[in-house]
């Protein structure tokens, strides 16, 4: 069965500097199909497809589209060759509608009233060819996530796409809400449309594409059939050795309560309250996961414990002592590490050389100074033991923090926590952006420090990553704990309860 | 990764790209010179001999950097936590009244190496001073420092006048002006300084304020990159979550930065105040608050580069006074428009090339 290509990559080379992002891509994109592209971050995905969309340029090669050769110099031209973009974060605007989110920049004139007309009638259009059902009046910030998704769909729709492509689109959805979107893309695919999938979740890959091409350090490593494959085969093409995709863990001995979050309420800074009323322990020697889609409380409540964010209400117990007033200093002073959920928001000084990043938080220690001066020989000769010890690379505490790949970086953050041996370590998205190696030492070492007796938070929108590593899973919904189940829950269930509907 | 955050060698960007810009600044102003029909080759020739041709010239120059180096430093201080500092004009005039209120007292009494000490301090503290009102608003209520110090600026210059007009004026004399300080209240011109190079200084007023800036860019470096407070300073100005999470404290960080800052330009009196004039007088920052601006930017807020970049500007200060002098077709205006270009090619549009740098490096870096 050999159908016509929509598009065809031939050759695309880009380097940035003396990074080669982008080596002799050859890709075939067969029409009416689901194409999966994974790779690990920095394998070059991203850059391959800014440069299908007019973001970047590439340095050499061709892109065809239907068999001919095209010119992609901006957005504006990768949408006249019928190519849409479904960005990972959306670029939408709150508080327009959804009608005008899609005429924007398509708006047919000065006047709006025209278009308007147009654009409901296409939207309907829309609505009744693919099922892409959503109120035109409706404005965005009132719609689900999941159905934000859907207007940015409609977008590229509106703008004449026939390949459609979406990056790593699944992050913000519930399961529930991914099979919907799954279902959705079966049906413009049914319809004869292209559809390209960025993702890292090779369960994806398998459940929804036809086929699937893989990509490491910037080449296109190979293609297969999604029927002819598995994920074990895949995965080690991403790496290119073989990984281990569980953790190996015995059970956990749960001793005393270290930490005790009693009726904790937190507002963001819109002073909306993003986390409602939570009680939970977590105990020496277990891991506690908390599940649940992104933006349900999860940030907020791991900022109040980390001394961020003040709790509006409630108590906090460290070893019994209250703690909601203390900063971030003092609990680092009483044994609490912290790897952040965002490390180039919090987790690091991306302009800071690697060194000065490895003591963030621990500046004040009286090892790493004397008086008022930084000790800088003494921070160095630190920062290159954890360097050898988590194989960050480059080995150079003197490069600039920006300049290490996201693996590298996390382990820095990672590195810096785990050896300041705390007896209490809240984890945030240990593994988002990082490749899979360095995924495998960093769950190893969190399950080490778990035998070491110590008490574990952990929060991550990765339902593999929670079951794989938690003891126990608390899931939150709008700011709630909506409930506790054992590790080997079964999946549907714990979707069930990240979407609200209780078991 | 976008073209303009790569990274490029740094005798590119600190070295290539301030030529650049300042290139682009002078043959623009040629251009002018031009237009107006002079020379811009003798325009140039004179501003370069105005500056640097004698004794005198050289003198006038270092005075007039030895003020920008003091701006700089405020501006650059802030910089590095973060705030945008435009209230070292303000900050300099009130560290005129710390500066002049030590040596009215004092000058009648001790000589000036004993007074010197207690101007500094003087000066600093008034500086200081005029800057933690804006600070704790930023700390604390959050209002836009660079809204608050503008408005600190024309408060400070309002409560100069009245201070000078009717509090420190001498009776029966019209300039709004304190009395002359006695030798005291003065500091001493570097003539030995000078005479190390075998050149006069004549009537220029540079003097020992030269050097109290230098030890002030030592300190400066020192604060910044080897103290923890310059560390948790840095953390703040590159990432204010960042800092939130190593427990930087906010509030204590952004008011000690400014004070600081304030202190900095507040020192920058001690130079006309002291150093020149010997009394205090209406405006006499004129403008260097904000040339501390350009210098800053223009020195990428380091010590070092803010040393050269202060260097530059007293040429374009004292160079421009010798040319409209000594050239009856330009006019003191056309050497502000001069100074205006190369403040706006140098720092304001200090990043203009860079895309365009980045380019040409990549191009023919690749192996």
């Amino acid at each position: 069965m050999s159908r016509d290509p929509a598009l065809e990559l031939v050759g695309i080379d880009k380097t940035f500097g003396a990074v080669q992002a982008n080596s002799d891509i050859h890709l075939t994109v067969e029409r009416g199909t689901i194409h999966g592209i994974v790779g690990e971050n920095g394998a070059g995905k991203s850059t391959l497809m800014s440069i299908i969309y007019g973001f970047y340029h590439a340095d050499s090669g061709q892109i065809r589209v239907n068999g001919k050769a095209v010119a992609i110099r901006d957005s504006q031209a990768a949408i006249a060759a019928g190519i849409g973009m479904v960005h990972q974060h959306f670029m939408l605007v709150d508080n327009f509608t959804v009608l005008e989110n899609i005429m924007l920049g398509a708006e047919g004139g000065a006047l709006l009233a025209k278009g308007i007309a147009s654009a409901r009638a296409e939207l309907l259009r829309l609505e009744n060819a693919y099922g892409l059902k959503v109120d035109p009046d409706a404005l965005i910030e009132q719609l689900p996530v999941g159905l934000q998704q859907r207007v940015e769909i409609l977008k590229a729709m509106y703008r004449g796409a026939e390949i459609l492509i979406l990056d790593e689109p699944t992050g913000v959805l519930t399961p529930a809400e991914a099979d919907h979107l799954f279902r959705i893309l079966e049906v413009l695919r049914d319809q004869g449309k292209t559809v390209i999938l960025i993702t890292h979740k090779l369960r994806e890959i398998m459940a929804i594409t036809d086929t699937v091409s893989v990509m490491r350090r910037g080449k296109m490593v190979a293609t297969r059939k999604t029927s002819e494959t598995t994920v074990e085969e895949l995965a080690e093409l991403m790496v290119g050795r073989r990984v281990l995709l569980r953790v190996h863990k015995g059970d956990a001995k749960p001793g005393d309560v270290v930490l005790s979050v009693r009726n904790v309420s937190v507002k963001d800074n819109r002073r909306v309250t993003m986390v409602d009323n939570v009680s939970f322990d977590v105990r020496a020697g277990e891991i506690v996961g908390i599940a649940g889609v992104a933006g349900n409380g999860q940030s907020e409540l791991l900022e109040a414990i980390a001394g961020i964010r003040k709790p509006s209400s409630g108590d906090m117990l460290l070893n019994g002592r209250t703690v909601d007033q203390a900063d971030p200093a003092a609990l680092r002073d009483m044994g609490v590490a912290h790897i952040p959920e965002d490390r180039h928001h919090m987790g690091l000084v991306l302009k800071f050389e690697e060194y000065e990043n490895a003591v963030l938080g621990y500046h004040r220690k009286a090892a790493y100074g004397r008086g008022p001066l930084l000790d800088r020989k003494a921070i160095r000769r630190d920062a290159m033991e954890k360097i050898e010890k988590y194989d960050i690379r480059p080995p150079n505490p003197r490069l600039q923090t920006a300049g290490f790949s996201g693996g590298n970086q996390q382990k820095i953050v990672v590195a810096r926590e785990i050896e300041r041996d705390p007896t209490m370590l809240i984890i945030g998205q240990p593994t988002r952006g990082v490749d899979i190696g360095a995924i495998e030492l960093i769950h190893r070492r969190i399950v080490e420090m778990r035998d070491a007796g110590k008490a574990i938070l952990l929060v991550s929108v990765e339902l593999d990553e929670i079951r794989a590593l938690a003891d126990r899973i608390l899931v939150m919904f709008a700011g709630r704990v909506v409930g506790e189940t054992a590790r080997d829950a079964d999946e549907q269930s714990l979707g069930l309860m990240m979407a609200g509907i209780s078991a | 990764m976008s073209t303009a955050s790569l990274p490029l060698p740094n005798w590119i960007s600190y070295g290539l790209m301030p030529i650049l810009n300042l290139s682009v600044a002078f043959l623009i102003s040629g251009l002018l010179v031009w237009l107006i029909g002079e020379s811009p080759i003798d325009a140039l020739v004179l501003l370069l001999q105005g500056a640097l041709g004698n004794g005198e010239g050289i003198g006038f120059t270092l005075f007039y950097a030895t003020s920008f180096i003091f701006t700089g430093l405020s501006v650059a201080v802030a910089y590095h936590a973060g705030l945008f500092n435009i209230g070292s004009e303000g900050q300099a005039y009130l560290g005129g009244l710390g500066c002049a209120l030590v040596a009215l007292a004092l000058d009648h009494y001790v000589p000036w190496y004993v007074t010197a000490p207690f101007a500094v301090v003087g000066s600093a503290i008034f500086g200081a001073a005029w800057a933690f009102i804006p600070a704790w608003l930023q700390a604390k209520r959050g209002s836009h420092i660079v809204i608050t110090t503008i408005m600190f600026n024309f408060i400070g210059a309002a409560l100069m006048v009245y201070l000078l007009v009717n509090v420190l004026i001498v009776p029966r004399v019209m300039a709004p002006e304190t009395r002359t300080f006695l030798g005291g209240g003065r500091l001493p011109k570097l003539d030995w300084l000078m005479a190390m190079f075998g050149l006069k200084l004549g009537p220029a007023p540079f003097n020992v304020s030269f050097l109290i800036a230098l030890v002030m860019c030592f300190l400066v470096w020192l604060l910044i990159w080897r103290t923890r407070l310059g560390y948790e300073m840095r953390t703040l100005g590159f990432s204010p979550s960042a800092a939130a999470y190593a427990g930087v404290p906010y509030a204590r960080t952004v008011i000690i930065a400014m004070l600081i800052s304030g202190a900095l330009a507040g020192m920058m009196a001690l130079n006309p105040v002291m150093g020149s004039a010997a009394r205090l007088q209406v405006e006499f920052v004129g403008g260097a608050g904000f040339v501390g601006i350009a210098v800053a930017l223009m020195g990428r807020s380091h010590p070092f580069g803010i040393l050269l970049a202060s260097l530059l500007f007293g040429i374009l200060y004292q160079g421009g006074n010798a040319l409209s002098f000594d050239m009856p077709g330009i006019s003191h205006e056309m050497v502000l428009v001069i100074q205006g270009l190369v403040i706006l090619f140098a720092g304001a549009l200090e990043s203009m090339f860079r895309p365009a740098l980045v380019r040409i490096h990549q191009r023919l870096a690749r192996p």
